[in-house]
């Protein structure tokens, strides 16, 4: 068999100032014809820039030190940038994580598609526009004959990453890298693309590699799987090897990273902490609550589950105040809070504190630690000199988190599970009874928010906190959750214990959900596509694929 | 510093060392001028050499101790009103993007009115109504001048306020004024601080036009722009030294615009 793509001893240097450090350090890689790889590793692994080196690429700042990149046995390295452009596209293609930021929003989707095949005429302007519809077509995306003349902010994130992965074929590659191109996708969105995505993959015989954080994902899409970590191997074998005989301790730690779980704790008796009661919410005019209701017991946790657009988020802001209700009430033990923030005093902001999804932004980056941290022990708990100082201490070791190494550090020089531990520290000083923790692990690796979780979960042990959790991450859910909403269109769908929502019966939304979730099992989503094409001739289908 | 300094390109070098040349003659300009700055030293129009290294001006004063004393006037008020234009104008543009709804229409129809009229029109319509004073000319530039600023700000602001940071001290129940000065500001400093290099450029020329015009620095106080005007005949002779004043304002826009570039080539993060 041919050797499509042949790596040997790749070296890539990143440049941080003058420095020079090592970012992939002597990989070594085989792709055959037709073959999909899994590239696989923790954030900094190095896996996509080692993506990108495939196509003979480097960013900015970066670049290749030492090896050799043999695609069609023409070594990559020694090519110049005219040979290269002429091979990029159209022998190696390129997805990208974020189809919404990689189309260029000023053009219709068709006129990006025909721009590969013109440039490398391998096509003029017909053939190209209708090759494109045959690929929208096999690519399952709705009105393949129109769906070419929207412009990208009219299609939805998962067909966007369709119409990228055609995008990708218009050449017809050898070699298509997928860089985490589901990552953004709620899981529902997920399933699709993947299908999509697979599907197309096997029908023209096209090698891939595929780049993910997401073994599960990975498990279904991958021929063979390789484990990165810090820019060096650790291991590489078939899928169903790899997935039942790892033989690394890393990659061993990686496949029992979904170990955590908490045993199921009976709902208490008694007055609620925080309820929700008949919330109806509006953006302008467009509907985004619907008579919501639920509550939260002390000391429990709460998952709010649902997709994107489901207003998950929304009942946050109606609960923290920034977004005032159009109906109904959110009730505080026994008083009904105020709808508007610049109502309520101090003593009630102090108690409902909040964790963002994304680090990066959610802490100042013009602050340090210290600062940041401070900030609410000052203003909530009027705490100064001394005893802030022993105050600061203390929380720091809550979090985990040297004093002496971080407090004085800024943000900036911190890893994302640091900063998030930070942004608990943050809600922590507040010494609050509820803590809204709005997808706090999905911009993380899985090791990483395994360790977020596991703190959350021992600091409601040791103080008696009160989490609400908004996530579509249903493994999460699965693990420490004691009760579950389940939201769809701005409407409770289904509410309970995490046993009565996990098992059946469900309803017909929650069942989707649930068998949304990837196993890491080879063979899943080939029989869950199965099921659902049987489930829909058998006509009780939710949703076709 | 030293290594930010050392990797500066050889522009960005020649524009501070013109500005702290400019600092140097304006701090210790007694102590650098021959003569004093009003002090009538000889006779008119002296031509170049003869212990007046550049001559004397239409009323027989030195025109080097008139220079090196006009970089202090002209300069030193420049940096005064772009300082005050900022001030008022950076305040209010985070003000309008923090508060957004009808606030931020309100402050933003109002400098939009503003812009409207030409800047130097305006001006010479509000110091006709004034009176022309050094404190008035100042005010009048430093209030045409919080337009351009309070856009910028604004902007810039827009983009930090949606941060999620933001919302946190929000719902901590932090003030406009914390908000402001704590939490956005800090992270709109590099673009304020290159706009502050431009608009300073902006705002000397402006002077300087207006000095020339008969509205701004009155006589006798030296400064660059009148002394264009003062010693203007002296071109028709074939004399140049009245260029000498015109090219010190050239010198110092294009060293500071230098700078700027490289501070915003710097805080752009851009390779080449």
């Amino acid at each position: 068999m041919t050797e499509l793509l042949t790596i040997r001893g790749l070296k890539i240097a990143g440049r941080n100032g003058a420095n020079w450090s090592e970012i992939v350090k002597g990989v070594d890689l085989d792709l055959q014809r037709g073959e999909v790889l899994g590239l696989v590793g923790e954030s900094g692994a190095g896996k996509s820039t080692l993506g990108l080196a495939a196509m003979g690429y480097c960013r900015d700042g970066c670049r290749i030190t030492n090896g050799t990149i043999l695609l069609n046995g023409e070594d990559l390295r020694l090519a110049s940038q005219r040979r290269l452009r002429d091979l990029r596209g159209r022998s190696v293609a390129y997805v990208a994580q974020s189809a919404a930021a990689s189309f260029n929003p000023a053009h219709r989707l068709m006129d990006q598609f025909i721009e590969g095949p013109l440039q490398h005429r391998t096509s003029n302007r017909q053939t190209a526009a209708a090759d494109a519809v045959d690929l929208y077509r096999q690519m399952q995306l709705p009105h393949p004959e129109d769906i070419g003349f929207r412009y990208p902010h009219e299609v939805s994130g998962g067909q966007l990453q369709r119409a990228m992965t055609c995008m990708a074929m218009a050449c017809r590659p050898d070699l298509i890298i997928f860089d985490e191109p589901t990552t953004a996708l709620d899981v529902t969105t997920q399933i699709e693309v993947l299908a999509a995505i697979r599907r197309i993959v096997a029908d023209h015989n096209t090698a891939a590699i595929y780049i993910t954080h997401d073994l599960a994902v990975v498990s279904q899409m991958a021929d063979r799987i390789m484990v990165l970590r810090h820019g060096k191997m650790v291991e590489v074998a078939d899928t169903a090897t790899m997935l039942s005989a790892p033989q690394e301790a890393y990659t061993k730690s990686l496949w029992a990273v979904r170990s955590l779980h908490r045993p199921s704790r009976p709902l208490p008796a008694g007055a609620p902490l925080i309820s929700v009661e008949g919330v109806t919410a509006h953006y302008g005019t467009a509907k985004a609550l619907d008579d919501v209701s639920f509550s939260i017991q002390r000391g429990r946790t709460l998952a709010v589950v649902g997709e994107s657009g489901s207003g998950k988020s929304t009942v946050a802001k109606v609960m923290t105040g920034l977004l005032p209700a159009s109906g109904g009430a959110v009730r505080w033990k026994d008083t009904v809070l105020p709808p508007r923030l610049e109502s309520r005093n101090r003593g009630l902001l102090r108690h409902i504190q909040m964790i963002y999804q994304m680090p990066d932004t959610a802490l100042n980056p013009k602050q340090t630690i210290r600062e940041i941290i401070g900030r609410p022990l000052t203003f909530y708990l009027g705490l100064r000199g001394a005893q802030k100082e022993a105050r600061l201490r203390n929380l720091m070791k809550q979090i985990e988190l040297d004093p002496d190494v971080y407090l004085n550090r800024p943000v900036t020089a911190l890893s994302g599970g640091q900063k998030q531990r930070i942004g608990i520290a943050r809600a922590l000083a507040a010494e609050p009874e509820f803590i809204i923790c709005d997808e706090i692990t999905s911009s993380l690796d899985q090791l990483v928010a395994e360790g977020i979780l596991k703190l959350l979960m021992k600091l409601q042990a040791d103080l008696g906190l009160t989490y609400m959790f908004i996530t579509h991450d249903l493994a999460t859910v699965k693990a420490i959750a004691d009760d579950v909403v389940v939201m769809q269109n701005g409407k409770v769908v289904e509410k309970g214990t995490r046993d009565e929502v996990f098992n059946p019966p469900h309803p017909p939304y929650t069942k989707l959900l649930l068998s949304s979730v990837p196993e890491m099992d080879p063979g899943w989503l080939t029989r869950l596509l199965e099921k659902r094409v049987g489930d829909q001739t058998a006509g009780d289908g939710p949703i076709a694929v | 510093m030293l290594n930010v300094l050392k990797q500066a390109p050889p522009t960005a070098i020649f524009g501070m060392l013109v500005i702290a040349v400019t600092i140097i003659l304006a701090v210790f300009a007694p102590w650098i001028a021959p003569y004093g700055e009003t002090q009538i030293v000889g006779a008119d129009y002296l031509p170049w050499g003869d212990g007046y290294v550049l001559g004397t001006d239409n009323l027989g004063r030195d025109m080097l101790s008139r220079m090196i004393y006009g970089t202090r006037n002209t300069v030193g008020l420049a940096m005064l009103t772009t300082g005050i234009a900022f001030f008022i104008g950076s305040f209010l543009g985070i003000f309008a993007a923090l508060k957004g709804r009808w606030i931020d229409q309100l402050i933003s129809r109002i400098i939009d009115v503003l812009m409207a009229v030409p800047p130097l029109i305006l001006a010479l319509i509000l110091l006709a109504i004034l009176g022309s004073s050094i404190p008035n000319m100042v005010g009048v530039i430093a209030v045409i001048y919080v337009a351009p600023v309070f856009r910028l700000s604004r902007a810039a602001a827009m983009d930090i306020v949606q941060l999620d940071f933001i919302q946190a001290a929000r719902l901590r129940g932090e003030g406009a004024f914390w908000l402001i000065r704590r939490e956005i500001l800090p992270n709109i400093t590099s673009t304020l601080l290159a706009e502050f290099g431009l608009r300073f450029c902006f705002v000397f020329l402006f002077i300087a036009a207006l000095s020339f015009l008969g509205l701004g620095i009155q006589p006798p106080t030296a400064d660059w722009g009148s002394m264009v005007k003062e010693n203007a005949t002296l071109i028709s002779f074939g004399d140049i030294t009245p260029l000498i004043p015109a090219a010190a304002i050239g010198l110092v826009t294009v060293a500071i615009n230098f700078v700027v570039d490289w501070m915003l080539h710097r805080a752009s993060g851009l390779k080449e």
